[in-house]
Formats: structure tokens, C-alpha cells, sequence
């Protein structure tokens, strides 16, 4: 059987948009969690944490570009509903987002007076992202009801997300640094574990509650059984790491971006669990992503250049990632 | 408050604000691979040096560039819904192909162009200038394409009030594109050329006499020279373009309210919308015929053809007299300029001071003509299909307002950093000329960067 185009590609780009999401949690995720560490590291502290990002977070942000360009582009209805409902989280996001890309580079070109403003500004900035796009989250997970209750799960998950993205710093510094800046990340991230978990409980709990459709498609037989591994693994994965940050770091270095990959998989499950709560609607319960999809060959023509492109994209990205591999050393201009 | 107003006034506050940025890194992307490729084929530093310099600007800029561009797309969504409704199957693929082939492209290489010297070789290094500039210059490409289809749409047709593409080689290269792009390009190509030219000459000022100075300033002031007499024939094409496609456009930049023969040129005068007249006109007889169709006798249309159809006529007159204003001066002294370094071999102080200021002309000129062009679309947001009124969204002026005033106060205080950086790396750089050891370098010998 062969499924008609019309019915595929909107299906196609769901699936791609997904994947430039997750990815961009994944990878701004840890340059987010950066800047909010900001808080708790020192001012040399802060430069290794910068130069451990500094060749990456731009290329890392464009995935965040994509993602809204698909939802724009694939998905026109359901981006104008979505981001007017939440226009001001939306605004916050973005002012986060600014302020948070030009202190990265302002405080390396300011005279050295004014770099701890920039810092400051970089800290802010970060933090208001992260926890905008958390609210943004909760918001979302409960159908987009701006209610005095979703506004209160909102902060709680704005709360949860900036902790997660934290523990995604730590994670990234773990990796990327040694001595005491690695010893003190393996203490943030077992802080900032303990809110993660938190917030993915209190999202897997509250998505089915919200709506009686997500619940009759996890809470029936057989189900059940085909979806338990998402919630079974990632509190086995959970655990695990908490175990780790005991370990951590070893002495010759083994394991280093392990806490990193595993907090990449839980994201990953716990992204899956919303995909399939959500699923087939983009905006919850009221537009499917048929209704809110492009004409067809307008989509056709996207996909005909994602196809191409796409791996190019992921190769020179891995290339980028391989240049400045290694522990972060310090980052200059030559 | 009205939202619509107040969501035209934000995205304008906004596009004006990032249009800054590209404006410079389009084509200081390619002036770096200048100084990449003069170095490569010299062996001297003091190429490499320019390049330092210019890579950091180059780095604040392209910042300044994305955050200010995903703002932009954002609110497509949160202030003009009806935009992507009604256009979405056009300006959709547009938009993903310019994310997908060349803004992963310029953001994934600048790593290596600015911290990569020594970790990849030489080639690699210039490689990667390369895929910047290029990448750079192909998101104009796709915005433009884009954004020209809005003013002179073509290869599509309309079913229940939503566009659908017919022919997407028509779609890209629609009749003002061309014109549009080059226009654009060239523009970038003189606010870097004034931007380089006019730090440089701070320097100067400052005493600097360092080799990498002086490899600048000549590259900003004869880049200058040759693009803008290019500029000025470009914009008069540009310009027939738009009187053959968009006519209610060109009334307005001639503030010409009847149609007819020996329409004079306006040097100066205050539209009055109300009274349908010009306040206080000093005109040369004929002129704008003979501009626009070469001819005294030439018909040149009026507003009056359009009334209740055409753009507010005040500030696309004085945007283009504005524009057009910048361009002669940017001749005058980019000439003058090149004759005293060609000839006199050197710079006089009053020239000196007068590219200081002159390092923003392209940004003043750039604001003007997009405004020009822009505004000169109105009512219309995508001409004959979309107005600007039918695409803004339900949400409440107020927190369009809150919204407005954050991006402002946010957009100045950027600005007067941003200003603050380029003057301080300028003096930086006057401060330490060709002495001091290269960023990062050390005095490890710099024809011999770090190998793979």
C-alpha cells in the first residue's frame, strides 16, 4: 500500500520539525544551561565555560531557526494560533534570546571594565530563555490554556526547564573541562538533577490529566505495555546518572561525556512521550497537522532541498564539532 | 491602542533595526576573504592583521544579525498571522530554503573562520571564509527573492483567498528581483567599503600609520570609488523597474500628484496628503521626464490615478531625497579620498575627519532607500493580493505596547554598544598598529598556522 503524497508530507515534516526541536534542546539546551551557571561560577570559571561553547552556540541556535521555520512553513495555520496565544512568553523568549547571543560576544570585545555587566547579561538573558520556553512548554502540554492554573504549571515547568538545561551545562562542562571547574559541574549537576525529574513528572502526569484524549491513548491495553519503556527507561536512566555524579570525575577522564549523552536520552524519551501524546494534532486538539498543513507542493519543494541538504548540514556540523574538539583551551581570535 | 498601528510600527522598529547587520556582514564577509586571500598569496601579516581586526566586527555584527532575524520570523507568527495564511505556500519555501542552504552554512563555518586559525590548515581556514561570505550572500539572495515577490508578484494563482505556486522559476526570479538584489548588494558593498574606510580613518587620526591601517583604508576608500557610480546606475535601473511595475511607487518618490507630460523635479518640497498638494516646491522644470523616461515630453504617472490605493507620500519622497542625498556624498568624498591616496599618497586631516562620520552613510542610506521601498509598498503587503491590515492578528494593542516599547529601549542601548565596540576596537587597534603580537598568535611565526 502506498500512502498519497498529501497524506505523507505533512506527516514528514510533523517528524522533521520534531527532530529540529529536539535537536535544538538538546544542543541550545547546553548553552543555555551554560549561561545560567553563570550564577554560581567564577569570573576565570566563566571564560573556560565560554570558550567550551564559543565555536558552537551559533550553528547550535540555527536549530531553534529551523525548527520555527518549519512550524512557519509546513505549518502556517498552527504557527499564527500558537504564537498568538502566547505572545508574551514569545517576547520574553526573544528578548532572552537577545540579549543572551550579543553579551556572548560583547564581552569579549568590550574594554576589560565592562565585561562583568556583560556577564550579568548574559546570565539574564539565558535564564529568561530558558524559563520562556518552559512556560511556553506547559502552556502547550496543557492545550494552551492561559488559565490561572496553566499559568501556575507553566512557572512550575519554567522552573523545571531551566534546571534541566543547567544540569545540560553541567554536563557539557564535565566534558569539556578538567580539575576544578570539572569537580564543581559534577555538584551543579546533581543539584539541578533533582528539578529535571521533578519536571518531567510533573509534565508525564499532567499531560494525559489535561485532556481526556491523551489519557485514553496511554491509560488502555495494550498500549500500556508498548509506551511503559519510555517512562521505565528514563528513570532507570535517571538513577544511573545520579549514581554517576558519585564517580565522577574519574581519574583518567573515562566517562566524561557520559552524563552528557545520558541526559541527551532522557530528553529524547521524554520528547518521544509528548510526540505521541500530541500526535496527530500540532495545535492540542483543535488543528491535526493536516488541517494546519501547507499545500502539498509547496512542501514537496521544501523537501525536495531537505532531503539534499539536511546531511550536508549534519556532516559539517560533526566536522565544526571535531575541530574544537577536545578540552576547551582559550578561545581567541586567530 | 490600535494593534495594527502599533505591530506595524514594532515590525518596522524591527527590520530596521536588523536590516543594520546584514548590511555588513553580506559583504564584509567577502572583503575578509580580500584580506584572506592577499595574505595568503603576500605572506604579509599585516593582511592578517586587517583580518583580525575586521573578524571581530564581522563576529558582533553577525550576532547582532541572528538574534534581531529570529525576532523577525517570530513575528511573522505573533503579530501577522494572516501573512503566512494567505502567502504561506510562497514565502514558505523561500524562508526554509534560506535557513537550509545558507544560514546553517554561515553559522556552522563562522566558528572556524573566527577561532579556527590555528586548529585547521591555512586552506581549510580560507575555505571557510569562503562558505561565510558566501552563505551570507545567498540568504540575501533567498530574502530578497522573497521579498520582491511581495512588491511585484508573479507565478502563482489564488484558490479560497490562499496563494498557491504555479511556476517557482518565475516565483524567485519575479520582475523586480534582479534589480532588487543588485541594488542591495551594492549597497552592503558601500557600507562596508565607508564603514572600513571611515574606522581606518579614525585610526589615522589617532596617529595610527600601521601597515594593516593603511591596507584597510585603501581597500575601503577604492572599493568605495568603484561601487559607487555602479550604485548610482543600478539605482536608476532599479528605478524604471519600479515605474514599469509599480507606478503609484514612483508618484509618490516624485511626489507627483496629476499624470502627465514635463513632470518637473523636485529638489524640495512638504507633501500635503489632506490637501493633495506640495508645500514650499523647488523643482527643475521637466526633470523627472526626462529621469524617467529620458525624455521632456515623457508621461510621468500621478498619485491622483491612485488616490485611496498609493503609500503615504511623505516619507517615501523624503526617503528616497534622503538616500539619493547620501549617494552624491558618498561620491564626492569616496573620489576625493582615492585621488589623495592614488596621487598625494596620503590622507589630509579634513578628509580624515569627514570619512569619520561618513562610516555610517551606508547604514543612513541603506534605512532610507528600504524605507523608500517599503513603505512605497503600501497599503498593500503583498501587492494586489495581501493588504498590510488583513494580515495583523487578534492580539490586544496593550501587549503590543509593552512589547514595542521593550524592543526599543532593548534595539537603542544594542545600538549604542554595538557603536561603542566598533570605536573601541578601532582605538584598540590604532593603540597597538603593527607592534604588538597577533591575537592568540603569540610571536609564533604566522605563515605557518597549526597544521590539520
Amino acid at each position: 500500500m502506498t500512502l498519497p503524497w498529501p497524506t505523507l508530507l505533512p506527516l514528514i515534516f510533523a517528524g522533521l520539525m520534531g527532530l529540529a526541536i529536539l535537536i535544538y534542546v538538546i544542543l541550545d539546551g547546553f548553552d543555555l544551561g551554560i549561561g545560567i551557571l553563570f550564577a554560581v561560577a567564577e569570573d576565570a570559571e566563566q571564560d573556560t565555560m565560554i570558550a567550551a561553547i564559543g565555536p558552537f552556540w551559533d550553528a547550535n541556535e540555527t536549530w531553534l531557526v529551523l525548527a520555527v521555520g518549519l512550524l512557519l512553513v509546513a505549518f502556517p495555520l498552527a504557527h499564527g494560533t500558537i504564537l498568538t496565544a502566547l505572545y508574551i512568553p514569545v517576547f520574553l523568549l526573544l528578548v532572552g534570546l537577545i540579549l543572551r547571543g550579543v553579551a556572548f560576544d560583547f564581552r569579549a570585545k568590550v574594554p576589560a571594565g565592562r565585561k562583568h555587566r556583560w556577564n550579568r547579561i548574559f546570565f539574564l538573558g539565558s535564564v529568561i530563555a530558558s524559563l520562556a520556553q518552559g512556560y511556553m512548554l506547559g502552556i502547550y502540554v496543557l492545550g494552551l490554556d492561559v488559565g490561572f492554573g496553566g499559568i501556575t504549571f507553566g512557572a512550575l515547568v519554567a522552573l523545571c526547564l531551566a534546571a534541566a538545561y543547567a544540569a545540560m551545562g553541567a554536563a557539557w562542562v564535565i566534558y569539556k573541562t578538567e580539575g576544578e571547574l570539572q569537580r564543581k559541574a559534577v555538584l551543579w549537576l546533581r543539584r539541578a538533577l533533582v528539578l529535571t525529574a521533578l519536571g518531567m513528572v510533573a509534565v508525564s502526569l499532567a499531560t494525559p490529566l489535561a485532556s481526556p484524549r491523551i489519557f485514553d491513548k496511554w491509560f488502555v491495553w495494550p498500549a500500556m505495555l508498548y509506551l511503559s519503556p519510555l517512562p521505565i527507561l528514563s528513570a532507570v536512566l535517571f538513577l544511573w546518572l545520579w549514581r554517576q555524579t558519585f564517580h565522577l570525575p574519574t581519574a583518567d577522564d573515562r566517562h566524561a561525556l557520559t552524563p552528557f549523552l545520558t541526559l541527551a536520552a532522557i530528553f529524547t524519551l521524554g520528547f518521544a512521550g509528548l510526540a505521541w501524546s500530541f500526535y496527530p494534532f500540532v495545535v492540542p486538539d483543535r488543528l491535526t497537522i493536516w488541517q494546519a498543513a501547507s499545500a502539498p507542493e509547496s512542501l514537496a519543494i521544501i523537501l525536495a532541498g531537505t532531503v539534499v541538504v539536511l546531511p550536508i548540514i549534519i556532516f559539517y556540523s560533526f566536522y565544526a564539532y571535531r575541530v574544537f574538539g577536545g578540552k576547551a583551551t582559550d578561545l581567541t581570535y586567530d | 491602542m490600535d494593534p495594527l498601528m502599533l505591530s506595524r510600527i514594532q515590525f518596522g522598529a524591527n527590520i530596521s533595526f536588523h536590516i543594520l547587520f546584514p548590511a555588513i556582514t553580506i559583504a564584509l564577509g567577502w572583503v575578509l576573504l580580500f584580506f584572506k586571500l592577499r595574505y595568503n598569496a603576500t605572506g604579509d601579516s599585516a593582511w592578517m592583521r586587517a583580518y583580525f581586526t575586521w573578524v571581530k566586527v564581522f563576529a558582533l555584527s553577525f550576532a547582532m544579525g541572528v538574534v534581531s532575524g529570529v525576532t523577525m520570523s517570530f513575528q511573522f507568527g505573533t503579530n501577522w498571522p494572516g501573512y503566512m495564511e494567505t502567502v504561506g505556500n510562497i514565502a514558505g519555501p523561500l524562508l526554509a530554503y534560506e535557513v537550509l542552504t545558507a544560514f546553517f552554512l554561515e553559522a556552522a563555518f563562522l566558528g572556524i573562520m573566527l577561532f579556527g586559525f590555528r586548529r585547521v590548515s591555512n586552506r581549510i581556514h580560507t575555505l571557510a571564509t569562503v562558505l561565510v561570505a558566501g552563505g551570507t550572500t545567498l540568504s540575501a539572495f533567498w530574502i530578497i527573492a522573497l521579498n520582491s515577490w511581495m512588491q511585484t508578484p508573479v507565478g502563482f494563482e489564488m484558490r479560497d483567498g490562499v496563494a498557491h505556486a504555479t511556476d517557482w522559476w518565475a516565483i524567485v526570479f519575479n520582475p523586480s528581483m534582479p534589480y532588487r538584489l543588485v541594488h542591495m548588494l551594492l549597497a552592503s558593498g558601500l557600507t562596508v567599503s565607508f564603514l572600513v574606510g571611515g574606522l581606518s580613518a579614525l585610526r589615522y587620526l589617532y596617529g595610527d600609520r600601521s601597515e594593516s591601517m593603511w591596507k584597510a583604508l585603501r581597500t575601503g576608500v577604492f572599493t568605495a570609488a568603484i561601487l559607487i557610480p555602479i550604485q548610482i546606475f543600478a539605482g536608476d535601473q532599479h528605478g524604471l523597474n519600479t515605474l514599469e511595475h509599480q507606478p503609484q511607487k514612483i508618484a509618490a518618490m516624485e511626489a507627483n500628484w496629476n499624470t502627465g507630460p514635463n513632470v518637473p523635479l523636485i529638489l524640495f518640497a512638504l507633501p500635503d496628503e489632506a490637501a493633495r498638494e506640495n508645500r514650499f516646491e523647488v523643482t527643475i522644470p521637466d526633470g523627472a521626464s526626462l529621469i524617467l523616461r529620458h525624455s521632456a515630453s515623457g508621461v510621468v504617472p500621478g498619485l491622483n490615478d491612485y488616490a485611496g490605493d498609493h503609500p503615504p507620500v511623505f516619507p517615501v519622497f523624503w526617503g528616497f531625497r534622503i538616500m539619493v542625498g547620501v549617494g552624491v556624498l558618498m561620491l564626492v568624498v569616496s573620489w576625493s579620498a582615492a585621488f589623495f591616496l592614488k596621487r598625494r599618497h596620503s590622507l589630509p586631516k579634513p578628509l580624515a575627519l569627514v570619512m569619520v562620520p561618513m562610516a555610517l552613510s551606508g547604514w543612513l542610506a541603506t534605512l532610507a532607500g528600504w524605507y523608500t521601498t517599503e513603505i512605497g509598498r503600501q497599503p498593500w503587503l503583498v501587492t494586489g493580493v495581501l493588504k498590510t491590515a488583513d494580515a495583523v492578528g487578534p492580539v490586544a494593542g496593550s501587549q503590543v505596547a509593552l512589547s514595542l516599547a521593550v524592543y526599543l529601549i532593548l534595539y537603542a542601548l544594542l545600538l549604542i554598544a554595538y557603536l561603542g565596540v566598533l570605536v573601541h576596537l578601532a582605538l584598540k587597534a590604532a593603540k597597538d598598529g603593527d607592534a604588538s603580537p597577533l591575537p592568540g598568535v603569540m610571536n609564533a611565526a604566522l605563515s605557518q598556522p597549526a597544521a590539520k
